[in-house]
């Protein structure tokens, strides 16, 4: 089959099984874009802004598991790209994202929309790769997928010259099946020694914890850790990225750890004598201050990437290899194992455990009139049944989606976690729509965030992917305005948004379905009636408490026991000692 | 401490700019860095002198690693290597004193003078980053014209190699 470079380009992507390409038109891709526009196999969905494209890839990579693809043109188009590029590079999200360059002769020439995209997006990707040579553009694309999705999975751009694409140029077309590289041989199977000698010391331990991350459940091991966790009966704790790998409803889970994480889970790690980490890598907004970093614990550490163990933290075991392959070997290693779970050990751990679980470190107060954050999620919990996809964006809103929103099944919770990007939620829900037509997805956001990528509602129409938007509005940029509150003495600098847009108004004007309520009474009614619309995107604008604060905090230098607890819990905390039954 | 790590690289464009945007990036040090196709001309083979606490040489040699460009690398001064840096010096040679003395020290530092003119000495000198030290602090620093550097290489001894 001859093909010009365009055609390859759109031929590839279809033997590769991709559904959907996000992008944005313009000069160095109108090739490609006229080869992509006579075929229907390759779904393009037009965005409204590049780095909507790059979320919204990326959301449907998270949820699906798939690479996502982005199609973008040169200068502004790949700058624009960057801030998703980096996204899905500090959450490690497979993404494969074509950029359009100016001719090769003109390469240099500070050309009209010429960026150097390979030294603009290399700090930020798995790799990158400028295509010279019209002959490699088949193989360097199977290079970009087979780089983006095995090992540590991550973005991968494709710098494409004009010419390189050009319609009259045709050469034979075969699809590579497979390729190699000899300087790229990802390990997934960890060291047997090391396995063995790492579920022995787990079986020693006396107040063991386990800490998972977004490894397992990029390797598609939430099944395996399941069976390990129940089998031996020990409490579990997941990072933001983490939530959902293992039932957030379930006994042994201790909610999410780290800076805004459950009080037990923090002080669980603090205490323990082992750590089981599989997939997670040590992040500052885990670990407060390292020094004092789990300061009794024996470490065993389990990663994909050499790069991530002893990165941060000195761990004593470990293990490199992906999730899923080490978990499988350490289940068939408890089965054989003569030693057995220190249960009378366990069982004292359990009971600290439980009593700190008993002061309620989330708990709030409800005020009559005015709606709080947490039971604005609380109420999305239970209207979805806990079924939904939930996107966010970042701040108070995405802590309190974390806290308040049990993720039982992986893969449902989709949020910048690395990188932090306000903007993520909305474009990365309806990358989550397109995969799942047919299940609930919601985007957890805030009044700062949401106007970050507004524009992509736009597309929401277009393409009809009908989600629930459901924005946290306290008027001001809350996570910021809290560290002002806590740390510099309530000045509030430039946090507060006046002269919001009327984001009813704003709904109704994209065509969308607008519902604002500021009254705990009405919460429920607004949440159904937005979840009732099935075919409507729905625009939920909920006025919440102004001055609210996430709790528990560990702020900056402190360790996992010197959280900063919320009012309550403090006030729960001198009744239980009075009655004598808190040491 | 110092280290001397040697890697093979793919001889492609771009390799040079990621190995050394990873040093700037994570905020390592760079001492020195050279670089040169091997005898496969897909290879490049690259000396890179750093410094840093274990740890931090833990984490250059896992970072380069990853790269997908970087083939093997070894962090030599783990073994017993040989170390070898070149140097240019252009220093003012005029009348028979000066140029008799610049003449003398070459000989004592086993260096060669590669260019002449009536009032200049090109000089060529190999050896250890030390003895390249010591041979600039031997020349009057007022006669030096120019000073030219190749940053070190290094090898292994014996028969282990860095080969692919």
């Amino acid at each position: 089959m001859e093909l010009s470079g365009s055609e390859i380009i759109i031929q590839f992507l279809k033997d590769e099984g991709i559904e959907y390409l996000f992008g944005y038109p313009g000069g160095a891709v109108l090739h490609i874009y006229d080869a992509l526009q006579k075929q229907d196999d390759v779904k393009h969905i037009l965005v409204r802004h590049e780095q909507g494209a790059t979320h919204a890839a990326d959301g449907y990579a998270r949820a699906t598991g798939k690479p996502g693809v982005c199609l973008v043109t040169s200068g502004p188009g790949a700058t624009n790209a960057v801030t998703g590029i980096a996204t899905a590079y500090m959450d490690s999200i497979p993404l494969v994202v074509l950029t359009g360059q100016v001719p090769s002769h003109a390469i240099g020439s500070d050309a009209f929309q010429e960026v150097d995209a390979v030294g603009v997006t290399r700090p930020c990707v798995k790799h990158n790769f400028l295509v010279k040579d019209l002959d490699k553009l088949a193989e360097t694309l199977k290079k970009a997928f087979y780089v983006a999705t095995t090992g540590r999975p991550g973005p991968v751009v494709v710098d494409i010259p004009k010419d390189i694409t050009a319609p009259h140029i045709k050469i034979p077309y075969h699809y590579p099946d497979k390729v190699e590289m000899r300087s790229y041989n990802p390990n997934l199977k960890g060291h047997p020694r090391q396995i063995k000698r790492a579920v022995e010391l787990l079986l020693g331990a006396k107040r063991p914890v386990i800490y998972t991350g977004g490894g397992v459940i990029m390797d598609d091991a939430s099944q395996e850790l399941r069976d390990f966790v129940r089998k031996l009966g020990y409490p579990i704790t997941q990072t933001l990225m983490g939530l959902g790998a293992y039932p957030g409803t379930d006994p042994l889970f201790l909610g999410m750890l780290g800076m805004h994480g459950t009080y037990e889970a923090n002080m669980a790690m603090h205490e323990c004598d082992v750590l089981l980490c599989i997939g997670a890598r040590f992040d500052d907004r885990i670990t407060g201050v390292t020094s004092k970093f789990c300061p009794y614990a024996q470490i065993i550490h389990v990663d994909i990437d050499p790069a991530s163990i002893s990165k941060t933290i000195n761990v004593d075991i470990p293990i490199v290899g992906g999730a899923k392959q080490v978990l499988t070997e350490m289940l068939k290693l408890l089965d054989r194992s003569e030693s057995k779970v220190d249960q009378s050990a366990v069982d004292a751990w359990w009971k600290t455990i439980k009593a700190w679980q008993a002061q309620d470190s989330f708990a709030y107060e409800k005020k009559d009139g005015v709606i709080q954050p947490q039971e604005a999620i609380e109420e999305l919990y239970k209207v979805t049944g806990g079924d939904a996809y939930i996107t966010s964006d970042v701040g108070q809103h995405q802590m309190y989606a974390a806290q308040f929103y049990h993720f039982d099944e992986p893969r449902r919770w989709i949020n910048s976690g690395g990188l932090g990007t306000m903007g993520f939620g909305l474009p990365a829900a309806m990358g989550v729509k397109l995969a799942f037509p047919d299940k609930e997805v919601a985007c957890v956001t805030g009044e700062g965030s949401i106007q970050m990528c507004i524009q992509e509602l736009s597309t929401c129409l277009q393409y009809n992917t009908p989600v629930k938007i459901i924005n946290l509005n306290n008027r001001y940029l809350g996570m910021v305005r809290q560290w002002q509150e806590f740390f510099y003495e309530k000045r509030y600098s430039h946090v507060y948004m006046d002269s919001l847009p009327d984001f009813v108004k704003l709904a109704e004007a994209y065509g969308h379905v607008g519902i604002r309520v500021d009254d705990p009474k009405d919460l429920h009614d607004a949440m159904q009636e937005a979840f009732k619309l099935k075919d409507r995107t729905v625009f939920v604008d909920i006025i919440t408490d102004q001055e609210a604060n996430v709790y528990p905090m560990i702020s900056a230098g402190k360790a996992h026991n010197e959280m900063d607890i919320s009012p309550l819990q403090q006030a729960k905390q001198a009744s239980l000692k009075a009655k004598g039954e808190l040491v | 401490m110092r280290h001397i790590i040697s890697l093979l690289v793919e001889n492609e464009a771009g390799a040079l700019s990621r190995i050394s945007g990873l040093f700037s990036a994570r905020g390592y040090n760079i001492e020195s860095l050279t670089v040169a196709t091997t005898e496969d001309q897909t290879l490049s083979r690259m000396t890179i002198i750093t410094t840093g606490s274990d740890r931090i040489i833990e984490q250059i040699t896992k970072q380069l690693n990853k790269l997908v460009d970087v083939v093997k690398l070894q962090d030599i001064t783990e073994g017993n290597f040989i170390e070898r840096e070149m140097m240019f010096v252009k220093v003012k040679a005029e009348g028979d004193t000066q140029r008799g003395e610049v003449k003398r020290l070459c000989d004592i530092f086993r260096a060669r003078i590669i260019d002449v003119t009536d009032t200049t000495f090109c000089i060529e000198l190999t050896g250890s980053g030390d003895k390249l030290n010591a041979y600039i602090r031997a020349l009057h620093e007022n006669n030096i014209v120019e000073v030219v550097r190749s940053g070190s290489m290094g090898i292994l001894r014996g028969e282990k190699a860095l080969t692919l």
